[in-house]
């Protein structure tokens, strides 16, 4: 073991070690793994988005050359496996249940979006695959889809069960205080705006790779996941009726994720399903436009808003009324992403008496919906930011004036609102500051009024975001229609010579846990970070841990490999007041040493552990030898990060091109455990707020064609669209968790859309517009800045 | 089908494939050097970008046979042994890269944009690599490697 120099500990922004592997080509992504005798399988998708299928003929395929299977949805359910199922329920209004439809892995009688999966072709290689799936005749009969959301209900019925349409019509608060809180209010501020749908589009695109074991009979299939271990139980349990044990699934590195590699998706499936029917491994890769068309896209809602203020412009009640598209199937967390984590989020940072949210979820002939950075909580924060900034317009007061007299006073904590959540701690007004001082607002007039000279419409706006994440406690989640628990794990594992093995139930796809993690490590046992090694994604290594995703990976996952550190020392502790001959009380661990206290006996951790593996000197009789720990830890509330971000915006009226000139962000994360990589995160979350406000846009036509289904339609942010950013912090401790920590891998993209969009507003109410939809595209802009010209001819 | 040979990484290489094989195909799947990445199908993504004849080169964007004769370098092929290529070096010091799967096609790129013009600006480089799309990192730090890449190749 090395000698302890410098310990690269909590709060320091460590360079990540993970790199290496990417930056020498030497990442190891599911498509870059290949079997002897693998089989490539390829999807045929439905062209039509709702439609009877009258008859499927495979002859022609099935004879193909190299082909060596061709299935279709009545193969599938001749073996009995299940699809997918729903992870979260909620109850509706009426009494009865979310309804929850089948979702066949392959179509069985109909299809109901254009990708929905009719067969299946496995060739000896991709191009015979996808030559012999063209061969393959399907007789549709053709049905009226459906796809605009907010009319679903009149429409075609797309599943038996689910009557007008609508997954679930839920409420959430008091209808009937909140109703005469508007009615008596000095001012009713009313809003209706629209969440744009986004595909998640991480770059990866998903993959499988699926072989089969006839010795043992069992499984190991390699996903672009972000929580393997669920990924198995569904899987097994849900769709095969295997036991766990005979599936290992592995996640290795995966190329982002973004709430879109979350989810068991049928091609994974259908891979298992397939390496033991044609007895070889089978593998899938997306193409860009499969993705497009079959990963689950995000938002995509309508909100129709009502605030309601007394006479000193104090917030006295919040209305909202929400439709939202969750697609042709229900997705394991579509329902939960509008509700628990919209409704609940409807308080934002504000002291509002009395609030009240109905949510109607609603089924189309569109790709499902679920989480995407951010899942729900963005679309809460949007909603309340674009009314905050509409309302502090409409009674003449300054934006950041107006949200300072009505957030939540500091000494206001442990605050209580009114949808659901205890909020642990906060302190608003700081980040607000911070930020404003960041950007320098007190001089933005001055900026304008320069920009006007030029020709130019310069605007700034901010939000003030809150977000829950890291959802918990598992008894409160099982209340709110979780159907699974929301702890983690991890597994601390100190080898012989004092190196350390952590194994986490979290995984990284681009989060950097490797470094964040093995810096708690090392902080709290005072070794070198080189000898943690940290392990992840693979169910034989690791115990059954929830994945990455809601940015839970630091305040559970991480608290979790803090608790089990806490048990090594503990042991270690033990181990040490023996070999000290010393009460276990009169041991104190220092920088990586145990110590008799008072004395200069001590024992390096090293020596601990070599005791503990070759105990000839050991308390066998009350001490099992080995070092190695076990923690599940179950948070006991959400942790609730807070910022404010403020945007400056500079308009071309020629053009309408809307640039993002400055961008200041002022977070409250917590305490930090390596600010580099959280700054990263900060600057990704941006970039994905600014990509949906100015220029992404899931675009479906009225026969339900998606029309934004490659990287030449759907604009997704270049270097060019995007500023640096400015990123600050405050820090108020989580209380509940030992490491102080939130979380911040959404709040980029929660903070930004709404401070965006308000910018746009700002540099245009000159010219007296006072509304701008998502995305502030060019054409959008400039018909805005014609529109108001053409007004004030008049 | 027919035979290809070029350098690659310094070494020859010699081939049978099949006349519509795609560089990148051929690269990832005869060679097996797996850094070279596919995010796309319409050449917009830029993960596949290597260097051919000192250009660099979306993969995806051409066939293995106009390749025959020439010299491509992929991202296996920049470092010296355990030695980091500068620019390799400034994403990994500056944060460059978070889930690593655009970041060879981005090194590859910046590489081709610095040796060209060594007095690279913030503008120049976020024009320059339009046609590479990150998800994760919102640019900001890699338009800083990029700067501290092109200060240690000599700008």
């Amino acid at each position: 073991m090395n000698e302890v120099t410098k310990i690269d500990g909590i709060g320091s922004s460590v360079r990540r070690t993970e790199d290496k592997k990417f930056l020498t080509g030497k990442g190891r992504y599911t498509d870059d793994i290949n079997r002897p005798g693998q089989v490539q399988a390829y999807f045929l998708r439905s062209d039509v988005a709702h439609a009877e299928i009258k008859s499927i003929d495979t002859k022609a395929a099935q004879s193909a050359p190299g082909v060596v299977g061709v299935f279709t949805g009545s193969d599938i359910a001749a073996d009995k496996v299940g699809g997918p199922i729903c992870g979260w329920v909620v109850p509706c209004r009426d009494g009865s249940s979310t309804k929850e439809p089948p979702h066949p892995l392959l179509a069985q009688g109909k299809v109901r979006f254009v990708g929905d999966a009719v067969a299946v072709v496995v060739a000896e290689t991709m191009e015979q695959a996808k030559s012999a799936a063209e061969l393959i005749d399907v007789d549709y009969n053709e049905l009226t889809p459906v796809v605009d959301f907010v009319s679903a209900d009149k429409g075609a019925q797309i599943h038996e069960e689910v009557p007008n349409n609508c997954y679930f019509d839920w409420e959430l608060g008091d209808e009937s205080a909140t109703n005469k809180a508007i009615e008596s209010a000095a001012k009713v501020v009313k809003l209706s705006v629209r969440n744009n749908r986004l595909v998640p589009n991480a770059m990866e695109p998903r993959s499988a790779l699926a072989e089969y074991d006839s010795l043992d009979e069992s499984y190991t299939l390699h996903t672009t996941s972000q929580n393997p271990h669920l990924t198995r139980l569904v899987l097994a349990a849900f769709m095969f009726a295997i036991p766990e044990s005979k599936l290992r699934v592995i996640a290795p590195d995966v190329g982002g994720g973004f709430g879109s590699k979350i989810y068991v998706y049928i091609e994974e499936a259908v891979c298992v399903w397939a390496s033991k029917k044609i007895g070889r491994p089978v593998k899938w890769t997306a193409d860009r436009t499969q993705a497009f068309l079959t990963d689950c896209h995000g938002r995509d809602h309508v909100n129709d808003v009502q605030l309601a203020l007394d006479e000193n412009n104090k917030i006295i009640g919040l209305r909202v009324d929400t439709v939202c598209n969750l697609g042709a199937y229900l997705s394991a967390f579509s329902v939960v992403v509008p509700t628990i984590l919209h409704g609940t989020l409807l308080s934002g940072q504000y002291d509002i008496p009395t609030i009240y949210t109905n949510v109607k979820g609603m089924a189309t002939n569109t790709v499902n919906v679920d989480a995407y950075r951010g899942a729900g909580r963005p679309e809460a924060t949007y909603l309340l930011e674009r009314t905050m900034e509409t309302a502090a317009k409409e009674v003449g007061m300054d934006p950041a004036e107006f949200r300072r007299i009505n957030f939540i006073p500091k000494d206001a904590f442990p605050y209580q609102t009114q949808v659901a959540l205890q909020y642990d701690i906060g302190d608003y007004e700081p980040h607000l500051d911070k930020a404003m001082e960041m950007i320098d607002y007190s001089n933005f007039e001055k900026r304008r009024a320069e920009a006007a000279k030029r020709g130019m419409y310069r605007g700034i706006g901010m939000s003030s975001y809150i977000e829950a994440c890291g959802l918990a406690p598992s008894a409160v989640v099982g209340a709110l229609g979780g159907r699974v628990g929301q702890w983690e794990s991890a597994s601390v594992r100190v080898n012989p010579t004092g190196t350390i093995s952590v194994f986490t139930g979290s995984h990284s796809h681009g989060q950097g846990h490797a470094t964040t993690f093995a810096q708690i490590v090392a902080d709290k046992l005072g070794i070198p970070m080189e000898n943690v090694e940290v392990i992840h994604g693979d169910t034989d290594k690791t115990p059954f841990g929830m994945g990455s995703y809601g940015s839970r990976s630091l305040a559970s996952g991480g608290s979790a490999i803090s608790k089990a550190v806490d048990k090594i020392i503990n042991k270690s502790k033990k181990i040490a007041a023996h070999l000290l001959e010393a009460s276990e009380d009169d041991i104190d661990f220092k920088d990586g040493k145990f110590v008799v206290g008072g004395t200069d006996k001590e024992k390096a951790f090293g020596e601990i552990a070599l005791a503990a593996y070759v105990p000839h000197n050991y308390p066998l009789e009350t001490l099992e030898p080995g070092l190695e720990e076990n923690a599940f830890y179950d948070p006991t509330n959400f942790v609730f990060p807070s910022g404010t971000h403020i945007a400056e915006v500079e308009i071309d009226p020629a053009t309408g091109v809307v640039e993002v000139v400055d961008w200041a962000a002022c977070d409250d994360f917590g305490n930090l455990v390596n600010p580099m990589i959280v700054e990263g995160q900060v600057h990704g979350g941006i970039a994905q707020g600014i990509g949906q406000a100015l220029l992404e846009d899931a675009h479906y036509d009225e026969n339900g064609q998606l029309l934004t289904a490659s990287y030449m339609d759907y604009c997704m942010p270049r270097a060019d669209d995007l500023p640096s950013f400015k990123v600050g912090y405050t820090n108020t401790p989580c209380t509940h968790n030992d490491l102080g920590v939130k979380g911040c891998g959404e709040a980029g993209a929660i903070a930004s859309p709404p401070a965006l969009i308000n910018a746009v507003i700002d540099a245009l109410s000159p010219l007296g517009v006072t509304d701008m939809s998502m995305p502030a595209t060019p054409q959008k802009v400039w018909k805005a800045i014609q529109e108001s010209q053409s007004v004030a001819a008049e | 089908m027919g035979e290809i040979s070029l350098k690659l990484n310094g070494k020859l290489e010699t081939r049978d494939v099949a006349d519509n094989t795609l560089l990148v195909d051929f690269i990832r799947e005869h060679i097996g050097l797996t850094g070279t990445h596919v995010g796309c199908d319409t050449s917009q993504c830029g993960a596949c970008v290597i260097h051919l004849d000192g250009v660099s080169v979306k993969a995806c964007t051409m066939l293995a046979k106009q390749a025959e004769g020439s010299e491509i370098v992929t991202i296996e092929g920049l470092a010296d042994g355990d030695e980091l290529h500068p620019m390799q070096q400034a994403f990994h010091e500056n944060h460059g890269l978070q889930c690593g799967f655009c970041t060879p096609g981005m090194v590859m790129s910046a590489i081709e944009m610095v040796t060209k013009n060594k007095n690279i600006s913030e503008d120049e480089i976020r024009k320059g690599l339009e046609g590479n799309i990150c998800r994760c990192t919102g640019y900001h730090n890699i338009v800083q490697s990029v700067k501290a890449g092109a200060a240690k190749m000599g700008g």
